[in-house]
């Protein structure tokens, strides 16, 4: 096959111009994860750009282990996550079954009436003043109750249980099975993938969300991770962190703590990516074709 | 028979609706045991508050509740349109909504035509996965990096003295501001907003090309003539998505990112609701501000899609 001049130009511009894309993604996650590497008073030192992490220390990921508020942190998103996705996984399908299913009458209208909130909403005072008047602020319930469905994901689930044939759910209404019998040992295991998508969905905004638990909790003692993140990364609250140092080892450690901090909150994510990324991908295919 | 069934129907349909809702949840009532609690979810956590924007029209005294507080007519809404911070905040959040729309909205185009041309499949691969991966990574995160990158002693004050320039803390400056977030948007979205065009093309029918190339189409050609035709459903569906966002630009982030000495540029709608609301708990006068912002959504999403319908018969519904 003939490759003009211009073709040949293109390519090689074209794979340029994508490579150097690759490392503007990339550099700044590298640069934190060198950065949370090095020795905390060589990174004082340093300026410029980071290769490689400046000596090798662990130091600061002992200093974050052994901090209370992360762990604490941690184990309130895990609960958070956890029950959140339970309960938004057996919402949201019961919501794509009833949904999906013809002989319901007025699916069109209920669908309409859930969907519209996508489009508009009363705004934040409001929901506020609805979470503050169900007395459940300063509970965990107050992150997992207000965000137990979303009209997107339901609209994904409900786009594979359309697939389903009906052939299926008929033969089980003849040999007597009810709709749960039906969503529960059919649907669900067909649509395992969705599930996983959609579960995915769900437990990532819930890792990673953090501005109702900033106005709805008042205890520190229930603070998910991110709002913790929050403390030290963006208010600027690293020196409360390494409590017994000194002021000196405070300031010195400081400058990698943050670094550490961010290395340890992002690596479920970081972890799981590689083996999920195709689960991510389909998820919002399907999302974008009904969304 | 079964004509005759639906002859019925209608017209108990026309007369006597609440029958045939009975009737619908008897013949299906797993159905709609299984809805009650997404309908109990939606009626709760959405519409209540929709009509607790009624606040917004009144003085909102806790004491008395939504419906016992007196009406204050329009008075929040006057005073939010003739108060000070209204131009301040408007031009904000439209700034920084086209900004976005304009840099932030064809870049995953581009990217996806660019990685379509990409004929080595494990090189187009990495780009992709290694372009997916910050959408993953939490805003809290992401406004921290900003932060520490763009400090005075950060990583990008570094690269600047360098060269001989000046150190900056940019997250201070206020001309600055827009230009952060909007390509920390882009850094972060690019390669996931991808997807879906990739999707989009992987659908066109080869066919076309050939046909394309057989009246003497160059490359450039065929990416005019098919290429971006193939995508145009999807390139206006997303354009309507995000017109109707226009009024609603990701406030965590403002929150997160900003400070009174950037509020000149940073601040917008949905922040200043939040701060008037939350922090200085002026319900009503903020719910209305709220509330403007809602109406305004909504109608760019309505519109847009009105339009788009005129124009190629593609839209949302």
């Amino acid at each position: 096959m003939r490759v003009s001049l211009g073709e040949h130009i293109f390519r090689v511009c074209n794979t340029l111009f994508l490579s150097v894309l690759m490392i503007a993604t990339m550099y700044p996650i590298l640069y934190v994860a060198f950065a949370s590497f090095s020795e905390p008073a060589l990174m004082m030192a340093h300026k410029g750009i980071l290769w490689k992490p400046l000596g090798f220390s662990f130091e600061t990921y002992g200093a974050v282990f052994s901090n209370p508020m992360i762990l604490l942190g941690y184990r309130n998103t895990l609960f958070i996550v956890i029950v959140g996705v339970a309960l938004n996984l057996l919402l949201s399908s019961f919501a794509a079954y009833a949904l999906s299913r013809k002989t319901l009458q007025y699916r069109k209208q209920l669908t309409l009436f859930i969907v519209f909130t996508m489009f508009f909403s009363g705004g934040l005072i409001p929901f506020y003043l609805l979470v503050r008047g169900l007395g459940i602020t300063n509970s965990l319930w107050a992150l997992i109750l207000p965000t137990a469905i979303s009209a997107f994901n339901l609209i994904i689930m409900r786009t594979s249980f359309e697939a389903v044939p009906d052939a299926l759910e008929e033969s089980a209404k003849i040999d007597g099975a009810n709709d749960f019998v039906i969503l529960f040992r059919i649907f669900l295991p067909l649509c395992k993938p969705v599930l996983a998508v959609v579960g995915l969905y769900y437990g990532v905004s819930h890792w990673n969300s953090w501005f109702n638990a900033m106005i709805f909790l008042q205890d520190r003692s229930m603070y998910p991770l991110q709002l913790i993140l929050r403390e030290i990364l963006i208010i600027g609250e690293a020196s409360s962190m390494a409590e017994g140092a000194s002021q000196d080892e405070i300031i010195i450690l400081g400058e990698t703590l943050k670094y550490a901090t961010i290395m340890v909150a992002t690596l479920p994510i970081f972890l799981v990516y590689p083996l999920l990324q195709k689960y991510f991908v389909k998820g919002a295919l399907i999302g974008a074709i009904k969304g | 028979m079964a004509q005759l069934k639906l002859g019925r129907s209608k017209v108990a349909h026309a007369g006597r609706l609440p029958l045939n809702i009975a009737k619908d949840i008897v013949k299906n009532k797993y159905l709609y045991i299984m809805l009650t609690p997404v309908l109990a979810y939606f009626i709760i956590f959405q519409y209540f508050p929709m009509y607790g924007a009624i606040i917004a029209f009144k003085d909102f005294n806790p004491r008395l509740g939504i419906g016992g507080s007196a009406w204050a007519g329009l008075e929040h809404f006057r005073d939010f349109f003739g108060g000070m911070y209204f131009w301040r905040v408007f031009k904000n959040t439209l700034m920084i909504s086209l900004y976005d729309l304009v840099f932030g909205f064809p870049a995953p185009l581009i990217l996806a035509l660019l990685l379509n041309e990409v004929k080595n499949a494990l090189f187009k691969r990495s780009v992709q996965t290694i372009t997916y991966l910050p959408h993953f990574i939490s805003l809290v995160i992401i406004c921290g990096m900003i932060k520490d990158f763009t400090s005075s002693d950060g990583v990008i004050n570094d690269i600047i003295a360098f060269f001989g320039g000046e150190r900056i803390t940019m997250l201070l400056e206020p001309s600055f501001f827009r230009t952060i977030f909007v390509s920390s948007n882009i850094w972060q979205h690019v390669g996931w907003g991808t997807i879906i065009y990739l999707a989009a093309l992987s659908a066109i029918d080869p066919e076309q090309y050939e046909a394309c190339k057989i009246d003497g189409g160059g490359r450039w050609k065929q990416m005019l003539n098919v290429t971006l035709p193939g995508l145009l459903p999807v390139f206006v569906i997303l354009l309507i998505l995000d017109i109707g966002r226009i009024m609603s630009v990701g406030f965590e982030k403002v929150i997160l990112l900003y400070n009174p000495t950037t509020y000149v540029t940073a601040d917008v709608i949905s922040s200043y609701v939040y701060r008037i609301g939350l922090q200085d708990f002026q319900f009503s006068f903020s719910s209305a501000v709220g509330l403007f912002n809602s109406v305004i959504n909504f109608a760019l999403v309505i519109g847009s899609n009105w339009i788009s319908r005129k124009l190629n018969n593609t839209g949302l519904w």
